[in-house]
Order: structure tokens, then C-alpha cells, then sequence
């Protein structure tokens, strides 16, 4: 398939490593933004490829790994009322919440089923009409467009049954708040590639305008991520900050433009919590007043509990770009994929579980 | 989690459409790209059909990269 396997051809590498060779200069990090292209670069051996003076570090873009204790105590609480079927991503399920998780909450007896998409949820809704069905909407601007088709499904069906749980994160506003807090000194960034099919590159113009840092979409294949690399070491040594696309036969400047209409028509943006971060305004996404029967947050009444961090651990400065996994001191001597600690272990895209299965530096 | 695959379309039934991924077939909602054609390569996530492969610029880039793998060899 042109689109993917010529996209790994390794007789195309050679040609591109050389030409970040030739341009990279001094010393210069560039953040990937989104935990695909941190499992991407760790699986394929990228950063084996660059130079020294070329840094790598991961960010904040793992869904799962983002979503907050007190958020996840919501989803768990949740489960416990009677006649309510809970959906979810697999991922979610063994992430550990102040005192348990999902999967401890269904070996307790509550009824959490993991789908694919929140689909599969509206049609458990359909064949499921005594029961209220909640859809646990974790996830990026990829994620949004397809959570908000369902409630419009649902609504156009009539359903009365079908909820959400909406703890959806928007990525330029996070990466707004990672760059003003001055935690981080960036010369690049790798911009999400399928949070950009959606959203278009041109989302990213405010931070190569108003930081000067160089912003690259990059798509998921070695040579894309190579690519992207490249562009942004380019940018680097000609001294210029400007966004461009690696990925164009998947992203444009502009986005999908239904799929942003559909999201618009029944989200609005909201603040939302942020492991490691904190309230962020604007970051999250609600529903709109017209979709408030959908809304699981204000139809149920429930109670959450008071939030507890894990003692130890750090996913919150490694989602900031400050730390790395190996800074962990529970890293793969406690906390391993077997036995998570925290969520960037268990989630497949978390930078721990990507350091630990495939050995990041030193790892 | 934004993890999202390319498959290709090989029919459609109003808003929804099979879609092969290798020798697997699954189906695809159209919502979010409601102008996708039979043949045409989406990226599938959650169930939707989130972007169109512009098959054209794949080829262009590739071209590209062809072209820098022979000013290697070249020097
Ligand atoms: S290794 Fe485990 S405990 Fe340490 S930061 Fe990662 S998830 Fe948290």
C-alpha cells in the first residue's frame, strides 16, 4: 500500500539521515508531541539514526496517560450505580485511580465493557434500552469528531439511554501552557499527525509565530518521522520558524473541515485537568446546553471520593517534557506493564511502557 | 490512542463502508469524510473514517525521498 509500507522502505532512509546530518548545527530538542510518534521513534530506532546534537524528547500527547485522577474516580464512581452498562477504550481499564481502577471496579461486580468505538457503545444502547449505557469520551481532537457523530446519532435515534463522560483534550492549548511555563526550551516541534488531519496544520501557526520555534506535522511511518526531522532541522539552520507538513498525503493547512463542523456542532470548549498540569482553560471540550441530556456528568448523581496521587510517581513531569521515565525511581523495578504504578505504564502509547519495551537510551 | 490506520474503501452503503485492511474487512462510518469514494485509502479511528490519503502526494513525497537517496549516492 503506497500509503504506509513505501513509507517504510529503508533504501529511502540513508538519503534523509544524510541530509539532517548536513544541516544540524548546535545542540537542538525538538518535543514530539503526540506518545504514537514517541513509540514510533523508540520502536524503529530514530533517535539511533540522528545526530548527537539532535535531542528527542516526548510529550504530553497520550490521552489516557493525561486524564486525571479525579476524572477517572468520576468514571469509577459512576459504575457503581445500578441498571448502567459502562464503555470504554481497553487502555483505560487498568489505569490506576486514586483507590482502584475500572478493571478492579469489574472484578467487583460492575458492568464495564471495553469497545472500540463509542458505536459500539450506541448500539449496546439500542439493545440494551433498561439500562443507561455511558461512553468514557477520552481522547484528542482525533477522537472528538467521532464521540460527537455518536450524539448526534443517538439523538437523531431518540435515544434516551445513551450518555458521555467527556474528558476530551484539546493539544494547542496544552502545548501553549508547556511553553509558557518555561519548563522547557524547545528549538522544535513534531506536531501531531492525526490530532492534525483534523484540526489542519494551521492550528499550530500561533506557536511558530508567537515562539519562533519551528513546527513540523509529522505522520507515523519511519520515513515520515525522519522527514519531519529534517524539515524541522532545516528550519533550525536557516534560523526561520514556520509550519510545515511531513505527512501531506494525510494532513492539510486546513483539516477536515466536517469532521470540525461535527465537533463545533456539539462541543464547546471547556477547561479540563491535566495530569501534571493542572486546570487548563479552554482545553477540554463539553457539551453544548442542546446536548445536555447526553451529558453522563449532570444526569447521574454520584460521588467520586477524595483524589489521591501515587506516591513516586512521576508520569506528570514526564507528560511535561521535564523528566524522562528513567528519572522514575519505580521505573521497571516496581512499576513494569505487569504491574502499573501510574498511566504512562500502562497505556500503549505512555513513554514508559514505550521505554520499557523498547529501551529507550539506557533504559 | 489516536492510533489510526489506512484502509481502503470497497463499498459503501450510505454512511457506512467495508473497508479492507489487508485480508481483514471491517467497516468504516463515512460521517466525518462523507465525499470518500470505493477505492479510496481513509484513515480509520474509532470506528470513523477520519482523513482521506491524498494518493498523489504519497507519490510526490516518495519521489522526493527517491530523489535524495540518489544525491547520496552520487557524493
Ligand atoms: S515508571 Fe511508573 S511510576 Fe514511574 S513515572 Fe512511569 S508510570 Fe509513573
Amino acid at each position: 500500500m503506497t500509503v504506509t509500507d513505501d513509507f517504510r522502505r529503508s533504501e529511502l532512509v540513508a538519503g534523509l539521515v544524510s541530509s539532517i546530518n548536513r544541516h544540524a548545527g548546535k545542540q537542538a530538542r525538538f518535543m514530539e508531541f503526540c506518545g504514537g510518534h514517541t513509540v514510533a521513534i523508540l520502536k524503529n530506532g530514530i533517535r539511533q539514526l540522528l545526530p548527537p546534537a539532535l535531542t528527542l524528547t516526548s510529550g504530553p500527547g497520550c490521552p489516557v496517560c493525561v486524564t486525571d485522577n479525579a476524572d477517572l474516580d468520576k468514571a469509577i464512581a459512576l459504575t457503581k450505580l445500578p441498571n448502567l452498562i459502562l464503555t470504554s477504550f481497553g487502555d483505560m481499564l487498568r489505569v490506576p485511580g486514586s483507590s482502584s481502577s475500572l478493571q478492579e471496579a469489574r472484578a467487583a461486580g460492575s458492568d464495564i465493557r471495553i469497545v472500540y468505538s463509542p458505536l459500539d457503545a450506541l448500539e449496546l444502547a439500542r439493545s440494551n434500552p433498561r439500562k443507561s449505557v455511558i461512553f468514557l469520551a477520552v481522547g484528542f481532537e482525533t477522537t472528538a469528531p467521532g464521540v460527537a457523530a455518536s450524539v448526534l446519532q443517538a439523538k437523531q435515534e431518540g435515544l434516551k439511554n445513551y450518555y458521555i463522560l467527556s474528558l476530551h483534550k484539546l493539544c494547542p492549548p496544552i502545548t501553549k501552557v508547556l511553553l509558557d511555563s518555561g519548563e522547557i526550551n524547545l528549538q522544535g516541534l513534531i506536531c501531531p499527525g492525526h490530532v492534525s488531519a483534523i484540526i489542519g496544520s494551521n492550528s499550530w501557526r500561533f506557536i511558530a509565530r508567537d515562539y519562533s520555534i519551528p513546527c513540523v506535522v509529522s505522520g507515523f511511518e519511519p520515513l515520515d518521522i525522519l522527514q519531519c526531522v529534517d524539515m524541522l532541522t532545516q528550519q533550525v539552520a536557516k534560523g526561520e520558524a514556520k509550519v510545515e507538513i511531513a505527512y501531506r498525503r494525510g494532513v492539510t493547512p486546513q483539516g477536515n473541515q466536517t469532521a470540525k463542523k461535527v465537533m463545533e456542532q456539539v462541543f464547546q470548549p471547556a477547561a479540563a485537568s491535566w495530569r501534571g498540569v493542572g486546570e487548563v482553560a479552554d482545553s477540554g471540550l463539553a457539551l453544548k446546553e442542546e446536548f445536555k441530556d447526553f451529558d453522563a456528568e449532570l444526569n447521574f448523581d454520584f460521588d467520586p471520593g477524595p483524589t489521591r496521587t501515587h506516591k513516586g510517581c512521576i508520569c506528570g513531569d514526564i507528560l511535561r517534557g521535564v523528566k524522562t521515565p528513567q528519572e522514575c525511581r519505580l521505573f521497571r523495578k516496581v512499576c513494569t506493564p505487569v504491574s502499573p504504578v501510574g498511566p504512562c505504564m500502562v497505556s500503549s502509547e505512555g513513554s514508559c511502557a514505550a521505554y520499557y519495551q523498547y529501551g529507550g537510551e539506557n533504559a | 490512542m489516536c492510533l489510526a490506520i489506512p484502509v481502503q474503501i470497497t463499498s459503501i452503503h450510505g454512511t457506512e463502508a467495508d473497508v479492507r485492511v489487508g485480508s481483514i474487512v471491517k467497516k468504516a462510518s463515512l460521517w466525518l469524510t462523507p465525499q470518500a469514494k470505493v477505492g479510496d485509502y481513509v484513515l480509520l479511528h474509532t470506528g470513523y473514517a477520519i482523513a482521506i490519503f491524498d494518493e498523489t502526494e504519497a507519490e510526490e513525497t516518495l519521489s522526493l525521498f527517491r530523489e535524495m537517496a540518489e544525491k547520496m549516492e552520487e557524493q
